[in-house]
């Protein structure tokens, strides 16, 4: 086994509800609760779940780009959650981030050269001449040629404008990659592309990526393992196999059964859950999947389920297994 | 196969744009009709033209800069191209209805469901009284499958979740039993549990009401799920139609082929996803040829040079590729079959 290059520990993030004159708290959204996991050197972790599920929170926590309201995140043997804010800059460094959106992400008054020679100047890397340069070998690297530096990004496909975000995520030499839904934006065609691009630079720039996304299909294709996301909650880690071709937790069955399909002629059994997903502000008690789950006991109303490895890298946090963890 | 009776016809439309660019085709000469009681598939990716022919046929193509330059929309032996604006609402909600992508929006956020249900019972249903409305309104909120529906003509839209939002769209939609039912990407906003359920329940209203729907979609995965024909647009152009299960087995245009490759699907893992190379040609920007040409791996001469017509290359399937010319049915057989 290999040394995790990111640890996450016990994550927590709860917004404020303020109000009244006082603009006192009143409650807490829990945007992320009590989340832990680890990604491995060199492989690509999926992060799927649905709206509001806290995916993007986390991945901006790993960052702190949002602060964690409780929890450590390990990178590289460092812990990050503690060091100032000025170190922290300097990690970032070696973690970079992908964001979904294309055309917010890169700003429309400044040139691709400057946009991408921007996170070397923040790091202090080489002189002018040398950061011109390495601007136009990445450029070349994502797909894009040379002569686009002097352009602007309203002059570019949403397509090309992800190359250009995944350029800039590269521009550092970052050894982790949070990739936020990085083509949810994009067409089917364009879509196959990037993800291509995505994996021909992991492995030839030996990258480790966090994947976010919300579509399944997506996620299997990339991902060494997933992790699945409910309110707040880890549910599910697994090796993507295993999750795709046996999920266990409940949860996970109803979300890949719902997932269409591209062929009329696949049958299979739709779990059809009812209802909607509870509001974070007040979640339900014990398992906050319970008023959605078919297979609901008296236990999931009650205690909290923790995540379990039932079987060599698989993790479900669910009272139908591992009874004997619980005690 | 489908002998069923075509209830909306689409004949040679095609939509403008009028810009300070110049005229842009947004929809170019395209043909297909809807059938009674079936689910119609609109796909392709953005800029194709998908939404533009839906607003087409509603007549709500923002106009200006938007006007239909061509072609007629037959819904029985009516016109819809050449209504006045009264006729026209009169069609509206109560012989075709739609749907839209964004549940959030198309609500009024002022006014309460129940009174955004009956106004639209009550333009079309003159002689009906308020109460008849009412009943009928919360009949509809039972159909989608809401439950504590008469609470729910008092809440305000923002009190309800997305999912709960499109059910009301679909029984507004439904509550003066249109004959063809347009449904614009009506699930891309919700998360895949909820879309689930409201495919289902389309299919399910689909059945029992017997409406047509022509469904507008970009993902693939939810046409092999509810369509039984489909129609594939690239470009403003249709490239490609048949029934759905022969078009996923054995699609015949380079583009539809591309792009049910590109797709990664959820049950095995693909080693590579396929990707077609390129993008899509800006709308107004195509000269001659083929429109696919400058991204397709089979394109040669002919194909830079003329622009290839839809063959019907079966009784039910047509391609615009002339790989396929040689295979078209000949105009003989063709007419046995329309007839």
């Amino acid at each position: 086994m290999t040394e995790p290059l990111l640890k996450v520990e016990g994550l927590k993030k709860y917004f404020p509800i303020r109000k009244g004159l006082l603009s006192r708290v009143s409650g807490h959204v829990k945007a992320v609760d009590d989340v832990s996991f680890y990604v491995n050197k060199g492989e690509t972790l999926g992060i799927v779940g649905e709206s509001g599920c806290g995916k993007s929170t986390t991945g901006r926590m790993l960052m702190r780009l949002l602060e964690p309201s409780e929890g450590k995140v390990f990178f590289d043997g460092k812990e990050l959650t503690s060091i100032s804010s000025d170190d922290m800059r300097k990690a970032r460094r070696e973690i970079q981030m992908v964001f979904q959106d294309p055309y917010a992400s890169l700003n429309p008054r400044h040139t691709i050269e400057k946009i991408l020679e921007e996170p070397l100047i923040v790091h202090g890397i080489g002189n002018p001449k040398e950061r011109k340069k390495k601007v136009r070998d990445f450029l070349e690297i994502v797909g894009l040629s040379s002569y686009h530096a002097k352009r602007y990004p309203h002059q570019f496909s949403g397509g090309q404008r992800q190359r250009i975000g995944i350029a800039r995520a590269l521009m550092t030499n970052p050894k982790l990659i949070i990739a936020d839904e990085p083509v949810s934006a994009l067409d089917v065609s364009i879509q196959a592309q990037v993800l291509n691009l995505m994996q021909d630079l992991q492995k030839e720039l030996n990258l480790t990526y966090i994947f976010i996304a919300h579509d399944l299909g997506v996620v299997r294709h990339i991902s060494d393992r997933v992790g699945v996301m409910y309110l707040g909650k880890m549910v599910e880690v697994a090796v993507s196999e295993k999750l795709y071709d046996k999920p266990l937790h409940p949860y996970t069955q109803a979300l890949l059964s719902a997932v269409p399909v591209p062929d009329p002629n696949f049958v299979r059994d739709q779990i059809l859950i009812k209802g909607d997903i509870p509001s974070p502000s007040n979640p339900p008690s014990g398992c906050t999947f319970h008023t959605r789950c078919p297979f609901k006991m008296d236990v999931c109303t009650k205690i909290v389920p923790k995540l379990v490895e039932v079987e060599p890298g698989h993790s479900v946090a669910c009272h139908l297994y591992g009874e004997q963890a619980q005690q | 196969m489908s002998a069923r009776k075509a209830i909306l016809q689409v004949k040679g439309l095609q939509t403008s744009f009028f810009t300070d660019d110049g005229v842009i085709p947004a929809v170019d000469n395209i043909d297909f009709s809807v059938h009674e009681g079936e689910v119609l598939g609109i796909v392709g990716e953005s800029g194709c033209g998908k939404s533009v022919t839906s607003l087409s046929i509603m007549g709500l193509v923002p106009s200006p800069p938007g006007k239909i330059t061509g072609g007629e929309i037959l819904f029985g032996d009516k016109d819809l191209t050449k209504l006045s604006d009264k006729e026209m609402r009169k069609v509206r909600g109560n012989d075709v209805a739609m749907i839209f992508q964004e549940p959030m929006t198309s609500l009024n956020p002022l006014f309460t469901i129940g009174n955004q249900l009956m106004e639209a019972i009550l333009i079309h249903k003159k002689d009906w009284s308020k109460k008849k409305a009412r009943e009928r309104a919360i009949e509809m909120l039972k159909l989608v499958g809401l439950p504590r529906s008469e609470e729910l003509m008092k809440d305000y839209p923002h009190q309800l979740s997305g999912g709960m939002r499109q059910r009301v769209m679909i029984a507004m939609a439904l509550v003066c039993d249109p004959k063809v039912l347009i449904a614009d990407e009506p699930t891309t906003a919700l998360d895949v549990t909820i879309q689930a359920q409201i495919l289902a329940l389309m299919k399910d209203l689909n059945e029992r009401l017997n409406t047509a729907v022509l469904l507008i979609t970009h993902d693939l995965g939810v046409v092999a799920e509810t369509c039984e024909r489909v129609v594939v647009m690239y470009a403003g152009q249709i490239v490609e139609e048949g029934p759905v299960p022969i078009i996923f087995k054995d699609p015949q245009h380079p583009y539809t082929k591309g792009l049910l490759q590109s797709v990664p699907d959820m049950r095995f893992k693909k080693q590579r996803l396929y990707s077609i190379p390129g993008n899509v040609p800006k709308p107004g920007s195509i000269s001659k040829g083929c429109r696919f040409a400058a991204r397709c791996e089979f394109a040669f001469d002919k194909c830079l040079t003329e622009n290839p017509d839809l063959y019907q290359t079966s009784s039910v399937h047509k391609t615009r590729c002339f790989l396929y010319q040689n295979q078209e049915v000949l105009a003989h057989d063709r007419t046995l079959i329309e007839s």
